[in-house]
């Protein structure tokens, strides 16, 4: 049995759809940020999948997932810090209980 | 042609990466939640290390699992009680997401189904050693990254100063 691309692809997609469905169905704000971190990585897998199998030579796909894992950081950093913010100022992370931008 | 044991370990790892990932986005306790994702990153470090990008996958266990987890797990800690149970949903929000996952999971499959007979075996490859990924980061010529490296060490101090004004006591 040969393990080509599409033995690792398949997972990533299937775990990039669990954060589509996270993302839609999550009430709470680091629920949806977890959704958030699935997809990134499913995405990631991609990028150095793709680097491996079609680009050996070449090092691209494995720095752009150096570069997003980076950016993911600062990202979660960030959002986490509005979230606790938020929770200071609402007493609640709930999505749907935050619809006015002035508390 | 692989090896028995890198065919087992890959069945383990993407058994493990599907099996988590959905317990992930369906577990009602998010501090459990959280604790899936950890789970679903190290198979991600794991598959780093099957496709021979050692330094990507060090990095992978590093940041996400050593840094971006343990953050989630304080916030969680902070902003919810333990033990306490998202409500459960509604049917109509879990079919808007159901459809949106599985619509796209089919559209996605079929795409890479359809190209099946495109992929072939991982061809050979020298593992990108130390020098050639710092001297990769640290030049200008073709190929080479110090303007993005740059680029994201600004990003990291903005996030720095940033985190500290957005969630400083006022």
């Amino acid at each position: 049995m040969e393990i080509t691309a599409i033995y690792y692809l398949i997972p990533a997609l299937i775990m990039f759809c669990c954060g589509v469905y996270g993302f839609i169905t999550r009430k709470n704000m680091i629920a949806i940020l977890i959704s958030l971190e699935l997809m990134l990585n499913a995405v990631d897998i991609n990028f150095a999948v793709f680097n491996r199998f079609l680009f050996p030579e070449a090092m691209e796909g494995m720095f752009f997932t150096l570069f997003a894992i980076a950016i993911a950081a600062a990202e979660t950093a960030i959002a986490i810090a509005i979230i606790i913010n938020i929770y200071r100022a609402a007493k609640n992370i709930d999505v749907r209980s935050l619809n006015e931008m002035k508390f | 042609m692989e090896s028995v044991g890198s065919i087992i370990l890959y069945f383990i790892v993407a058994l493990a990466m599907i099996v988590f990932s959905v317990l992930a986005v369906t577990t009602r306790k998010i501090l459990r939640a959280a604790t899936y994702l950890l789970f679903t990153l190290f198979a991600a470090a794991v598959v780093y290390f099957m496709l021979d990008y050692e330094f990507l996958g060090a990095v992978q266990i590093a940041v996400y699992a050593g840094g971006i987890v343990v953050l989630f797990v304080f916030s969680i800690l902070l902003t919810s009680k333990p033990g306490d149970n998202s409500e459960r949903l509604t049917s109509k929000s879990r079919a808007l997401g159901l459809f949106a996952a599985v619509a796209m999971a089919l559209m996605g499959g079929w795409a890479l189904v359809s190209r099946c007979a495109n992929f072939v075996a991982k061809p050979a490859m020298q593992t990108p050693d130390m020098e050639q990924i710092g001297t990769a980061l640290m030049g200008t010529g073709h190929g080479q990254y110090l303007l993005p490296f740059e680029a994201v060490s600004i990003l990291l101090l903005a996030c720095i100063i940033g985190g500290i004004v957005v969630a400083r006591k006022r």
